[in-house]
């Protein structure tokens, strides 16, 4: 179980013999004293895929983020990462907030949003040391942002602050990346970087899990879906899954599917 | 000019003149909380719904430091929470539930301090009277400035990061709900120091405008932390120097030269200012 732990899926190309492995063993969640969101949800996910969480609007897919990002404590059931409770380790998850969520007037710049990353490592006061500073330089390079490091996080472009928010994940050498709608308001071109982006984490090891809204664009950037609607309705391979009927279990009879 | 100076010379001029820098000083500096939380408007509301705690409190306890610092922070949490409260018991918004809340709060207290025959002091608790504080009060106020500067310098980290992404930061560990209590007492703290300073309707200027006006020159937020402190440091001692020879209102002055330097940088920012903006 150590060796698992110590390495990070940084590189590319890196073979190792326990996949990391997140399992959810009959979470329900909800907020207030109100019905669940979420119930009896139990899957499993390991490092290297890229999970689409889809479903209508109130399915529990920001229920089921929060519950992973370790925002809202479940009610009942397990969060397991590689068989201990995942909230035990926060540094392993990154969280994305939705791009509408953020407050882009900031004054704070690129490279120092992405320094924010390395506060799991070193805590409230410790300060940043050489490792730290080449960790973020690394993550500032693989987005390609170098550049930018100095710009003001509201003066870049709509892709340019998803990668911003990706590099922060980088630095906090997370392997488990929560992205709220990452795609939304993004144009085509921007679909598509963004979607090579997390193409390359995840084949770099990481576990990649985004709620998604768009059917017809999900089957190209990801492999796993998982089909929300309160319950599971489905959970597995992407090209498997997403038949018409699941679509209309999750969606309900009216939804009309544009492959 | 020899009468100022002579002023100048006395020991109540020279305490005043502290008083100004001081709480100029922590209220600037705080301000960049109040600036990044966006939440000048319910800082305000916040401010006048003191009024009535500090005078139930007076009528109660009687005038002293202690229960004006108690009165403060009870209608503070009362009128903060209460609202939250009602917002989320009826169909109510935060900002309607908390207007009409601290508007009672607020004549209450009106009500409370006249019928207390403390009308001729009204006025100071309005617009404040720096010329009143004594020893105490000034110790008082370095307290609240030390507590403000070392609190905010050591948790800066947690405390931006809570800041700019909320969710983020409690998903990597850090305590946000500490920091979210903990801004709040700070803002209450400098808030009562200023009370004194500049009273209950003004001191909403001397909170936001000198984290506003870094707001407009710089792009680091911890900046605008010392930043703030140096301009609502350095406007109120100005505002000192203006208000004796002018016979202007000390507080109103200190509100005035915050105001001014604001638009200043408004117009004249290299980067942010309207007159430099270029594209």
């Amino acid at each position: 179980m150590v060796e698992a732990h110590d390495h990070i899926c940084w590189g590319g190309g890196h073979r190792h013999n326990k996949a990391h492995c997140l399992e959810l063993r009959g979470v329900s969640a909800g907020y207030g004293a109100g019905q669940d969101a979420l119930a009896d949800i139990s899957f499993r996910a390991q490092c290297g895929q890229r999970v689409a969480l889809i479903g209508p609007n109130g399915a529990g897919k920001s229920t089921l983020l929060n519950v992973l990002a370790g925002l809202l404590p479940p009610r009942t059931g397990q969060v397991l990462w590689n068989g201990s409770p995942l909230h035990d380790t926060p540094h392993e998850i990154a969280f994305m907030p939705q791009r509408s969520e953020v407050n882009w007037a900031f004054p704070i710049t690129v490279r120092q949003l992405v320094e924010m990353g390395r506060y799991p490592v070193l805590g409230n006061w410790r300060s940043m040391r050489q490792h730290d500073r080449d960790i973020v330089d690394k993550s500032l390079e693989t987005l390609n942002l170098q550049h930018l490091q100095r710009r003001q996080i509201g003066a870049l472009s709509g892709g340019q602050q998803q990668r911003a928010f990706l590099a922060r994940a980088l630095a906090q050498e997370a392997h488990i990346l929560l992205l709220d709608e990452p795609f939304t308001g993004l144009d085509m071109p921007g679909v598509e970087s963004l979607g090579q982006l997390l193409h390359s984490l995840s084949d770099e090891g990481r576990l990649v899990i985004a709620s998604h809204h768009d059917l017809a664009t999900a089957p190209a950037l990801f492999d796993r879906v998982l089909m929300l609607n309160t319950q599971l309705v489905a959970a597995g391979c992407m090209s498997e899954l997403l038949t018409e009927e699941n679509i209309c279990r999750t969606f309900g009879r009216n939804h009309r599917f544009k492959p | 000019m020899n009468e100022f100076l002579q002023f100048l010379g006395e020991p109540i001029a020279q305490r005043s003149l502290w008083a100004c820098a001081i709480i100029g000083f922590s209220n600037g500096f705080v301000s960049a909380l109040v600036l990044l939380r966006r939440s000048s408007l319910q800082i305000g509301t916040l401010s006048c719904a003191l009024l009535p705690g500090i005078a139930l409190s007076v009528l109660l306890f009687g005038l002293t430091l202690m229960s004006i610092l108690l009165g403060a922070v009870l209608a503070g949490l009362m009128v903060g929470l209460g609202s939250l409260f009602v917002s989320r018991t009826s169909r109510m918004d935060h900002d309607t539930a908390l207007s009409v809340l601290h508007t009672t709060a607020f004549a209450i207290g009106y009500i409370i301090l006249i019928r207390l025959g403390l009308q001729q002091k009204v006025d100071d608790w309005l617009f404040g009277n720096i010329m009143s504080m004594g020893d105490a009060d000034l110790w008082i106020a370095y307290g609240i400035g030390a507590v403000a500067v070392l609190s905010i310098t050591a948790f800066q980290r947690p405390l931006l990061i809570t800041l700019f992404d909320p969710r983020a930061a409690k998903a990597m560990g850090c305590p946000t709900r500490l920091i979210h209590y903990g801004v709040f007492a700070l803002i209450i703290l400098v808030l009562v120091s200023s009370l004194q300073a500049v009273g209950s309707f003004l001191t909403l200027g001397l909170l936001v405008a000198p984290a506003a006006t870094m707001y407009l020159l710089t792009d680091r937020a911890q900046l605008m932390f010392w930043g703030g402190g140096l301009i609502g440091g350095l406007g109120s001692v100005l505002a000192f120097f203006l208000s004796y020879p002018l016979g202007w209102h000390l507080g109103a002055t200190i509100i005035v030269v915050l105001g001014a330097i604001f638009l200043l940088a408004y117009l004249f920012s290299p980067k942010y200012g309207l007159l430099h903006r270029k594209n």
